[in-house]
């Protein structure tokens, strides 16, 4: 095995003049929390409270609301719609201020909101979605008050019947400020950086043509922000981006859509991306209604005509292949970590010991569950393996071969939130990439019209120059980086309660976990 | 390179209107009537026609049915006078097989012939019952469709229909026997009978002439067979006659020109068949065999005989065994047929056609990847015409759809529309797959990943048995 590791002799300056002059100075991003609303004027609520003719504006009820519900302003004669969104529901009954049962005039009835039914699905429930709102509202786990049940998914398999198996008391007792939650990305010990995260994951590539400007690159300063990276997609390099170089994965796509040398000697991790979870072997296609100018330009194409990435990459048919691939982007960049990132057939675990030993820092495993901004349906349902079995058998493979400590296995594929995360961990995984999170924190719904005509009507995935000026970047990424941090606060409770001291220690502890569908008696050893 | 299958296709809108999963609910009262209401910024576009709607006094529904659920004007209305709610129409199309999700994914095919197309990630189950526990396999890098969507000419997805021997045997380089005769189909899908409590005389005119468009087959009942109209002859080839054990046999004219035909099981299956040969040695006889509780062993039993060249599964409408208290699931019982016949030794001499429970294009993928040649369908084609199976036909009242006023354009359309919509499908499952040839498919369980497989692989390792099966 030793043999395939070259240790590469790092010049002392080896990028040409002609890319150094053109580095911009890079931003920096403070991780600041605080309160970003949601930017719509009728916040979706789980809870809804009618107020009936018989209210004689007493305001008791605003009195008696500790959350502000209830608003009276001065000069007004009826009170405005409730602020529902903050409103915690029947469960309100225990805490004694709860409105409907003081109002002295029955003039208030609470019911849950019947939209809940139509918001969210079985992986995305209305309640994670809702919870996932709140987190990137207020950058902490929502109040348990609110009663949602968001640590997982109604999908009735893997993550959604995984549990931790918490210890009444923690083995060991740790402050939050005691543990660890980054991840070493270079194990390979061959002279290239030691890239730190801060947070065991990174944002999942989504290509400007998916997405707004406004969305990358508020997902972009959340990366700044937390030390870690997203990732460009394989629409181009876009030169907003710039700023952003150092907290920026290129990807390198089938179609190789604005991939020049330049941008690839700009970052620290380039990403080959062989496949897509949620349309395995089937490439992908934006459709001509996204092909706006900005678009074409950017990707160097026509207006107007719709793009494929063929599947696969017509210059590798064999892991020999693969490997020419690296050392080419090895040889562009001899300072940058290359990441392949590939779906998860059966023999997934070949698959991601022949990456390695072509030189791969990262595997990157995006599994049948994941995002997209648009796929086939048969795509989406059927083809390859969901995600958690993956990195059980991949994390077992490398393992046996001995390689297991020389390279970072990151998973996606439909991770929502820190517990699907520190499941992916406990199951194998060093670290996960999530994109769809991001979304919804800065106001996707999963309607799951990204695709269809001037695109996404929430402003997120399109590249409408009306429609994505629904919300800006300061608002975005206020947003990503609450999110991210509620997300870290409740994974460190997780290692907390645990015992653990950092992520790393949680890796493969599969003994830690339990399923709701098994017996749980396997002879484990805790 | 040989001539592309491509069937042409064109639109067939819908006559009724949308059945959509959610709707608006709109309070009017206490409107402000702002300027620029939020309908106006609908992205798409679905409130311009509100007032005309109004103006006319046309179904209101229509309009409100075709949200796309985007929460948008929901949430930006300066009254908050907009919700959304869950369509109760469409919450009670189909069944619990057919589900709602299925039959508006049938009717968008049949009325585009486009595949499916969606943003965000996979919605549904983890997995599930029948053809949901399973996935179908990709290939990550080396894979003889080596060009994606570009190389996907080369993915051949006819099928044979017919015996093939083992071996051939010469003397003095003459072969010993006639070669059994073989057809080929560009699809692997045959048009079957509809299930009883869904026969209407309206369905077996179109499938004629959509057989034909497609180049596949329709199984008709002969006892049926005066619905198909005068101008039969031309259709033959693509028509399979259905004849029942006690049924009279086609007139001899019609048997020459028909390439297959389907008779009943019974005990004189091989006098019927020699019957049928006699008139026609070049025409394939596949024999209907019902999925019951002795469907499997009869089937491994007749597929050993020598006359026997093709063997009909076929399963309740919803893929289940049919008169079972546990009833197995087509895909099982296909399995074990095909696995007891690669056993034998006798797989490749008899043609298996498996019939029930195929609702989705993948349904087809799956079915062949569990062993069958190829799959009969009928409820998705029937669904194309707009059937919600509401099942009032069953009750002899009027058909809500009122499938039996449809067109001969439209039926047709629509149909063909589907089908087209299924071989793109196909094609994109094989070319994710790397396999070229949908023969190759069959019984290529190493091309798919079984939710029981996996789970033991996986979590059965970690955390033990499983319980409740």
């Amino acid at each position: 095995m030793a043999n395939f590791l070259v240790q590469e002799k790092m010049a002392e300056q080896d990028l040409p003049q002609s890319t150094l002059e053109t580095q911009v100075p890079q931003v920096e991003v403070q991780r600041v929390i605080k309160p970003a609303a949601p930017r719509y004027r009728n916040e979706i609520a789980k809870y809804i409270i009618r107020r009936s003719d018989a209210c004689k504006l007493c305001g008791k009820c605003a009195e008696v609301c500790p959350r502000g519900v209830h608003v009276l302003k001065g000069g007004y004669k009826y009170f405005a719609a409730p602020r529902q969104n903050v409103c915690i529901g029947p469960s309100c009954k225990e805490t004694g201020h709860y409105c409907v049962d003081l109002c002295p005039n029955g003039a208030l009835k609470m019911v849950e909101n019947p939209m809940m039914k139509v918001l969210g699905d079985y992986r995305w429930t209305s309640d994670l979605i809702l919870a996932t709102w709140k987190m990137a509202e207020t950058g902490a786990p929502p109040d348990p008050e609110y009663g949602y049940q968001y640590q997982c998914g109604n999908s009735g398999g893997g993550f959604d019947r995984l549990r931790f198996r918490f210890p009444a008391r923690p083995p060991v007792e740790l402050s939050p400020d005691e543990i660890d939650t980054s991840l070493e990305l270079n194990r390979r010990g061959d002279g290239r950086p030691q890239i730190k995260i801060d947070v065991p994951w990174y944002g999942g590539g989504m290509s400007f043509g998916s997405v707004s400007n406004v969305t990358q690159l508020s997902k972009a300063q959340a990366a700044v922000a937390f030390n870690t990276f997203t990732c460009t997609g394989e629409g181009g390099y876009m030169e907003r981006l710039r700023p952003y170089d150092e907290h920026t994965i290129t990807q390198v796509a089938t179609g190789l859509f604005g991939v020049r040398e330049e941008t690839i000697q700009r970052v620290r991790i380039v990403e080959f991306k062989y496949a897509q979870g949620a349309k395995p072997g089937l490439g992908g296609h934006l459709l001509a209604d996204k092909v706006t100018p900005s678009v074409a330009k950017m990707r160097e194409t026509v207006t107007g005509i719709s793009l494929f990435s063929p599947f696969p990459f017509h210059s590798v048919y064999s892991i020999e292949d693969h490997k020419k691939h690296m050392d080419w982007v090895k040889h562009v960049n001899r300072h940058a970590l290359v990441s392949a990132k590939v779906s998860t057939p059966s023999d997934v675990d070949m698959v991601a010991m022949g990456s390695y030993s072509a030189g791969a820092h990262i595997v990157h495993m995006d599994g049948g569950y994941g995002g997209t901004g648009a796929a086939p349906d048969i795509a989406k349902k059927n083809i390859a393996m969901p995600i958690e079995y993956a990195i059980v058998k991949v994390h077992d493979f490398l393992t046996r071969e001995g390689v297991r400590d020389k390279v970072t296995l990151i998973a996606s594929g439909g991770l929502r939130n820190a517990h699907d995360i520190a499941k992916a961990i406990a199951l194998g995984a060093d670290g996960v990439v999530v994109g769809t999170g991001e979304l919804v924190a800065l106001g996707c719904v999963r309607c799951a019209r990204c695709e269809s005509g001037r695109g996404c009507p929430r402003g997120i995935a399109t590249t409408d120059p009306e429609l994505q000026k629904q919300f800006n970047v300061e608002w975005g990424s206020q947003r990503v980086i609450n999110l991210y941090n509620a997300w870290r606060i409740e994974l460190v409770d997780i290692l907390r309660r645990l015992g653990l001291r950092s992520v790393g220690e949680l890796r493969g502890r599969t003994d830690l976990l339990e399923h709701l569908d098994y017996t749980n008696d396997a002879g484990q050893a805790p | 390179m040989p001539d592309k299958y491509h069937i042409k296709t064109r639109p067939a809108p819908p006559r009724r209107p949308r059945i959509g999963r959610c709707g608006v609910v709109d309070w009017r009262e206490d409107c402000a009537g702002c300027r620029n209401c939020v309908k106006r910024a609908c992205v798409f576009d679905r409130y311009r026609e509100e007032s005309s709607y109004i103006r006319d006094m046309r179904d209101m529904d229509a309009l409100f049915f075709q949200c796309m659920g985007c929460f948008a004007c929901v949430q930006q209305c300066t009254k908050g006078l907009l919700s959304l709610a869950l369509n109760p129409v469409y919450e009670r199309l189909g069944n619990s097989y057919w589900t709602p999700q299925v039959i508006e994914a049938t009717w968008a095919q049949a009325e585009t012939a486009r595949i499916p197309v969606s943003g965000a990630g996979y919605r549904g189950a983890f997995s599930g019952a029948g053809f949901d526990s399973m996935w179908t396999d990709m290939s990550e890098i080396v894979r003889p469709t080596r060009d994606g969507i570009h190389g996907r000419e080369y993915i051949s997805t006819a099928v044979d229909i017919g015996r093939k021997p083992a071996v051939l045997q010469f003397e003095a380089g003459v072969p010993l026997h006639n070669l059994p005769p073989l057809l080929d189909i560009p699809i692997p899908m045959v048009i079957d009978m509809m299930p009883p409590g869904y026969r209407l005389p309206t369905l077996p005119p179109i499938f004629k002439i959509v057989a034909a468009q497609t180049g596949t087959i329709a199984i008709v009942d002969f006892d049926s067979w005066d619905l198909l109209g005068n101008d039969l002859e031309q259709y033959l080839p693509n028509l399979a006659a259905y004849i029942a054990p006690s049924s009279a046999m086609p007139p001899a004219v019609m048997l020459r020109k028909m390439r297959l035909v389907e008779i009943g099981d019974s005990d004189r299956l091989e006098l019927r068949i020699a019957e049928i040969k006699a008139v026609n040695p070049h025409i394939v006889v596949s024999v209907r065999i019902d999925l019951d509780a002795h469907g499997v062993e009869r089937s491994i039993e007749l597929a050993g005989k020598p006359y026997i060249e093709t063997l009909h599964l076929v399963a309740d409408v919803n893929g289940d065994e049919l008169n079972a208290g546990s009833p197995r699931f087509i895909k099982d019982m296909l399995r074990h047929v095909h696995t007891s016949l690669v056993q034998r030794g006798i797989r490749n001499e008899v043609t298996l056609i498996a019939g029930g429970g195929i609702a989705l294009a993948e349904h087809m993928a799956k079915q062949i990847i569990c062993g069958a040649d190829l799959v009969s369908v009928n409820l998705p084609l029937l669904i194309a015409l707009e059937c919600t199976l509401c099942g009032w036909c069953n009750d002899g009242l009027a058909c809500r759809a009122d499938v039996g006023e449809i067109d001969m354009d439209y039926g047709v359309g629509r149909m063909t529309n589907l089908i087209a919509a299924w071989h793109d499908q196909l094609i994109e499952v094989m070319g994710a797959m790397g396999i070229r040839d949908v023969r190759r498919l069959r019984g290529e369980v190493g091309r798919a990943l079984f939710f029981e497989d996996l789970e033991e692989a996986t979590f059965g390792k970690l955390f033990g048995t499983r319980k409740n099966g």
